[in-house]
């Protein structure tokens, strides 16, 4: 067993910041982590962190512009905390060496970005989150902060009173992906949930391929709810054969988007008259595939993305990037030709409900970053607003999780008494229902004898659960692979809980979600080593995917209303009177409620007034 | 098709696990799995090997190792033949051939998109990312091996734990010397110096360089191309001021630092992201030899 302050499950961006948080904060820190840190999904981010830092902004700019990019679903508190933030927390990584790219003065450069009102974007170069993860890994290497790199979390080690608000997070139980030794990791202050999107349940994403909700599932699992699942972004400019990301610098550096008649479309079929490219991004993916689906798209598939008219000087200064990965993963030179591009998975609005201090409902279990929903976000995330919240959130989580009081949270968190419960919704199915055997609060019964939990208990039943249920799956001799039952989850995913969605297509997914949960039953792990057995991994990783995509499907479907990201056939209107609110599932124990929690609107000083969205 | 590949499956299945498997714990329940795993494994695999060939496939001869499965102890090569989509990488062939035919293939990959650094396989004798890399700039059969110089632990996973320890053994993080008083007030650095070090900042760490480095390969104390571009990085920031600079010089001129270098670019020409990392050497060389520090 090993045993320290606070364990950091995750080292990308949110994690690596929540490390050093607490780690300033005086406490014993351990990060835990898949990948090694450098590997981590933040590094492929490429726009910027918004921050309100230049004479002519200010953070209630900042704010108001992400409440109105949320679609009035984000929580002020939250937002307004990020706001505050960013600007110090943005000039903390100058400080640490980030290579920003400058004005000829010296000072950051800042630029445009979709749906902001201020050109607030920092940035370094295209590859932005390359160099944030990179300067908070030399971070963590500098304060000596201990890594376990290639340690899969398979679950968390949590006390299993009846109602989870009651409940403590004493750990992890983590496998050696080297070795395959399954260890306990105690965790004497708290547990940092910092594990990234869940992207990989779609099957066209900008997302990595470790991007599978792992810390989303098992904060479920142990009863914390999931926040605003259904809020999926799809990035409108994504390469058509992989999915990788082409930055929203490019549209903020005045790149324009063409149909295959050589119309501007956002503008000459009206999508966005005013902000043309640079809507947020549900608009623009909206615009792009009614482009496609009304057969004015290029091969019927995608639109051009076309940065020529910005010269080859101020391309290679700002966007480089962008001609490497164009080169290299679509055989496109955009210095001399538009780029295909196409809308695509990108990011999770939703996830493991926090509060601005990053604590969840389990007394000791916090969240950071992609994984965490601390409602900044809402139904729509600005480009630019997700570095900022991972160095904010994962900075203050950090700090509360070592002991530092960062003054009470606005947010609540956890089911609480007197909520509106969903309970004439049709649902297809049972929701996670069959299928997996119960793992979690289950399987680490405290014995109930009691307030004072007996922690080491807690931690060893965990291990104990988990190396049964390795040696079950490796006992096995034949069965389902795991590849197949994810490929048939991504696959029904893109069908049907996409940019457009429908209530048909929405149960038509939720009941192959079903029959994927009905095959895991099955499902098998062919490699016999214990050495680097990724078999085994991606086995435990499906198992989450099926997990997040249920609160995805079930969101997408009682939402039945047009809000941000979430577009439904039924209804084309934005519903305020029903639906200013969140919707919340959470799992207990295997059996999933869906009930609500009203948006938070008012800030410190100003109550935000929703009003139509307009770009 | 290689005819030794196909004996080692074959062994007796009576036959006990090797004593050796006693040595890493395995009960004999696991040895039964084991074993039975085995078969099912062998199986599958032949079954990959006897599918026909489609007209347009991609075959991989894929190295094979893994010190507690008894088939694979013995290094080996495998034959894949993956159906050829347009644009199709190294990296997808790989990740085709696991999912569809070979669960325990082992690879690490994440984010598909050169940034990851995880990736870094000796494709066809060099040193490349598997994602950034078309099979159709590849002569067929394409040998996909793991990095040469550095331990395999099975398959084509090799144990970076040295490379990491080479990277963090130059100091690899920014040292201020003065700071802005405010905590909004940024240090100021010219574009010219950032045009600098930008390259340098592009490292993923993948280990290419390292793997491709002869010197490196004889001499295990050698920092290597990719500390010392590390170390680069930061010793040509203006924001960290001379002081700290001549730090850095002072580890990167030790015994086993920039000295050991021979220019032979080998660094340089597989680095996946560009990096003039030979150049980065000689500049740090000139460097030291200005400060009038000693050499070897």
């Amino acid at each position: 067993m090993y045993e320290h302050d606070v364990i950091v499950v995750g080292a990308g961006g949110a994690g690596l910041r929540a490390a050093i948080g607490a780690h300033e904060a005086g406490a014993d820190v351990a990060m835990v982590t898949k990948l090694h840190p450098v590997r981590s999904h933040t590094g492929a981010a490429e726009g910027g962190i918004n921050a309100a830092l230049r004479d002519g902004d200010d953070w209630e700019l900042h704010a108001y512009d992400t409440m109105k990019g949320s679609d009035y679903l984000g929580d002020a508190p939250a937002i307004e905390t990020l706001a505050k933030d960013a600007p110090e927390d943005t000039i903390t990584l100058e400080h640490w060496g980030m290579p920003f790219s400058r004005e000829e003065d010296g000072t950051v450069s800042q630029r445009p970005f979709g749906g902001l009102s201020f050109p607030r974007t920092t940035y370094a170069g295209a590859e932005t989150g390359h160099h944030l993860l990179h300067v908070l890994y030399e971070q963590v290497v500098k304060r000596g902060i201990q890594v376990y790199d290639e340690w899969y979390v398979m679950n968390l080690a949590v006390t299993d009173e009846p109602d989870p608000n009651d409940r403590t997070c004493h750990g992890v139980v983590a496998y050696d992906v080297q070795s395959g030794v399954v260890e306990g990791f105690k965790a004497n202050k708290g547990v940092i949930l910092a594990t990234g999107g869940p992207g990989q349940a779609f099957d066209h994403t900008t997302n990595a391929v470790s991007c599978t909700g792992d810390g989303n599932a098992m904060a479920y699992r142990a009863g914390v709810p999931m926040e605003d699942m259904e809020f999926v972004q799809f990035h409108p400019t994504t390469l058509p054969s992989t999915g990788v990301l082409i930055s929203e610098g490019v549209r903020g550096e005045g790149g324009i988007l063409y149909n295959e008649l050589g119309e501007r479309f956002m503008f000459e079929h009206g999508y966005a008259n005013n902000a043309g490219e640079l809507a947020s991004r549900d608009v623009v993916s909206r615009a792009e595939l009614t482009e496609v689906n009304q057969g004015r798209g290029v091969e019927d598939e995608y639109v051009h993305l076309d940065m020529r008219h910005l010269g080859a000087e101020r391309i290679l200064d700002r966007l480089e990037n962008i001609l490497h990965l164009a080169e290299d993963f679509e055989g496109v030179d955009g210095l001399v030709e538009p780029m295909p591009v196409k809308p695509g998975q990108h990011y999770e609005m939703g996830g493991i409900e926090t509060d601005e201090n990053g604590e969840t409902c389990i007394s000791g279990l916090y969240a950071a970053g992609e994984c965490a929903c601390v409602s900044v976000h809402g139904a729509n995330r600005l480009g630019g607003n997700a570095l900022p919240e991972l160095v904010v959130f994962g900075k203050r989580a950090g700090r509360h999780a070592a002991g530092e009081d960062l003054g009470e949270a606005e947010i609540e968190t956890g089911y609480a008494e007197g909520v509106e419960e969903e309970t004439d919704v049709d649902l297809p199915i049972t929701p996670g229902e069959a299928g997996i055997e119960p793992t979690g609060a289950d399987d680490v019964a405290a014995d109930g004898s009691g307030q004072v939990a007996d922690v080491d208990g807690v931690l060893a039943r965990a291990v104990e659960a988990e190396r049964d249920r390795v040696e079950r799956l490796m006992e096995k001799d034949d069965g389902v692979p795991h590849a197949e039952i994810r490929a048939k989850l991504q696959k029904a995913m893109t069908a049907d809980v996409n940019v457009f969605r429908n209530e048909e297509g929405i149960k038509r997914a939720l009941r192959t979600i079903r029959e994927c949960r009905e095959e895991y039953r099955d499902v098998y792990v062919a490699d016999p080593s214990r050495t680097f057995n990724t078999d085994l991994q991606m086995t435990y990783e499906t198992r989450n995917l099926i997990d997040v995509a249920e609160t995805i499907a079930l969101g997408a479907l009682v939402r039945n209303e047009f809000r941000g990201a979430h577009w439904r056939q039924e209804n084309q209107e934005r519903d305020d009177e029903n639906w200013l609110k969140h919707t919340m599932i959470s799992w207990n124990g295997g059996k999933p409620s869906i009930w609500y929690r009203p948006v938070i609107l008012e800030g410190e000083e100003k109550t935000y007034e929703p009003k139509i969205r307009s770009y | 098709m290689s005819t030794q590949q196909q004996e080692q499956p074959e062994e007796p299945e009576s036959q006990e696990a090797p004593t050796e498997q006693e040595m890493s714990g395995l009960s004999s329940p696991q040895q039964t799995r084991l074993q039975r795993k085995q078969e099912g494994l062998a199986q599958r695999e032949q079954a990959a090997r006897d599918a026909e060939p489609e007209e347009e496939t991609a075959h991989l001869k894929v190295f094979r190792y893994d010190p507690e499965v008894e088939g694979k102890q013995e290094p080996r090569f495998d034959d894949f033949h993956v159906p050829l989509e347009r644009g199709m990488t190294v990296l997808d062939a790989l990740i085709y051939a696991r999912d569809e035919f070979d669960p325990s293939l082992t690879f690490r990959h994440s984010c598909r998109q050169a940034i990851c650094g995880s990736d870094a396989f000796f494709v066809n004798g060099s040193q490349r990312l598997g994602c950034k890399t078309q099979l159709s700039e590849l002569d067929q059969p394409i040998r996909v091996e793991p990095l040469p110089h550095q331990e395999v632990v099975k398959d084509l996973v090799v144990d970076m734990e040295h490379f990491y320890d080479q990277m963090h053994s130059v100091e690899p993080y920014f040292q201020e010397e003065d700071l802005p008083a405010g905590d909004l007030e940024e240090q100021r650095q010219t574009r010219e110096n950032r045009e600098k070090v930008k390259m340098s900042t592009r490292c993923i760490w993948c280990a290419a360089c390292m793997s491709s480095c002869n010197i490196a390969a004889g001499d295990n104390e050698y920092l290597g191309p990719a500390a010392i571009n590390k170390a680069y990085r930061f010793a040509m920031d203006d924001r960290e001021g001379e002081d700290i600079k001549e730090h850095r010089l002072r580890i990167l001129e030790q015994e086993h630092g920039v000295w050991r270098c021979q220019t032979q670019f080998s660094c340089t020409e597989v680095c996946p992201k560009d990096i003039p990392l030979t150049e980065h050497i000689q500049e740090l060389k000139r460097e030291a030899v200005k400060k009038n520090l000693k050499f070897w």
